[in-house]
């Protein structure tokens, strides 16, 4: 299937989906944060769409206020892909955990996690999976502030030049 | 390095100095651990491959820190690993030294405005030579371990050991 064949598909069965197809890259779908789950088990179970595969999870910072998950969905039986898109205020980035549907969502929501700050409700095992535990802040934040040091070392090396 | 004393002893018999002797057997077996962090790791296998051949100023690698006199710390360190690389360092044995090899592992190279990356391998250890590159050719890197030697040959061994 095509995108708008997916895109009409979807827009029958679940309001507040927004396509967006005008832009350079992959068109993508906008859906409510709170239907994920919903929406993703259709995708995955209805027979036309088949998508057996969540190729990519992966969070962006959306200027000004918004933090936003994005799923690449492929079918491997029907050879169509998808993009989905939810979007989170920073100010209560919460959003449900897909790893009900998607098993690998685990470790890539632990990854948006820890890079970004977005909290995945419901899942099994939600600590950081690539900085230390002990880690301040959430580097990929537009609004990160690195830390004068961390553990003892200084975060700063002062230049030869001045 | 072994004078002969024409005369009054063989010809087969060499005098010198105890410091002389154990650095000379020292500098002819620096064991370095094997820690390639990033892309430099690839150049310090070359380097102890057989082209450039490592081996042949008694430099052979060991796979743990335990039989290691050097450690050529080779590529980017984050803070997760700086952890770790202390850990390691401090379960050398003393005598120790410590080559940072490559920009990443001098200052944080290309990468040192990164959240994650550490500034130079000196914030955490002691570095006696730093060689720069990115990466250092195997020559590069063949230089420093000959000045780990040098420097070796020129501390006072058995007087360090009894202080």
């Amino acid at each position: 299937m095509g995108f708008d064949e997916i895109q009409k598909k979807l827009a029958e069965k679940y309001e507040g989906t927004v396509a967006t197809s005008d832009r350079a890259g992959d068109p993508f779908i906008t859906v409510p944060a709170a239907k994920i789950v919903e929406i993703l088990a259709f995708c995955r179970d209805d027979a036309e769409l088949a998508f057996d595969c969540l190729s990519n999870l992966t969070g962006v910072d959306a200027p000004p206020d918004d933090l936003e998950v994005v799923y690449h969905l492929f079918s491997y039986s029907k050879r169509h892909s998808l993009t989905l898109k939810a979007r989170v205020p920073k100010s209560n980035a919460h959003l449900p955990t897909v790893e009900g549907i998607y098993p690998t969502a685990n470790w890539q929501e632990r990854e948006a996690y820890d890079l970004l700050g977005m909290i995945f409700d419901g899942h099994s095992d939600l600590r950081r999976i690539m900085l230390p535990d002990d880690w301040v802040g959430h580097p990929l934040r537009k609004d990160y502030k690195e830390q004068e040091e961390y553990r003892g070392m200084a975060t700063t090396r002062p230049s030869l030049l001045s | 390095m072994f004078p002969t004393i024409k005369g009054q002893l063989p010809d087969n018999i060499v005098t010198t100095k105890v410091d002389d002797v154990l650095n000379w057997a020292r500098a002819s077996s620096v064991w370095y651990l094997l820690f390639g962090l990033a892309c430099c790791g690839i150049e310090l296998m070359q380097t102890g491959g057989p082209r450039s051949d490592l081996d042949r100023f008694g430099a052979v690698f060991r796979a743990t820190p335990r039989q290691s006199d050097l450690m050529i710390v080779a590529g980017t360190l984050t803070y997760k690993m700086a952890l770790r690389t202390k850990i390691l360092y401090e379960q050398m044995p003393e005598p120790k030294y410590v080559i940072s090899m490559g920009s990443c592992a001098n200052c944080g190279g290309l990468f040192q405005l990164a959240y994650s990356v550490v500034k130079g391998v000196d914030k955490i250890i002691p570095v006696d030579v730093y060689v720069p590159g990115c990466p250092p050719r195997p020559e590069a890197l063949t230089q420093g371990l000959l000045k780990i030697q040098e420097k070796m040959m020129k501390e006072k061994f058995a007087r360090r050991a009894v202080a």
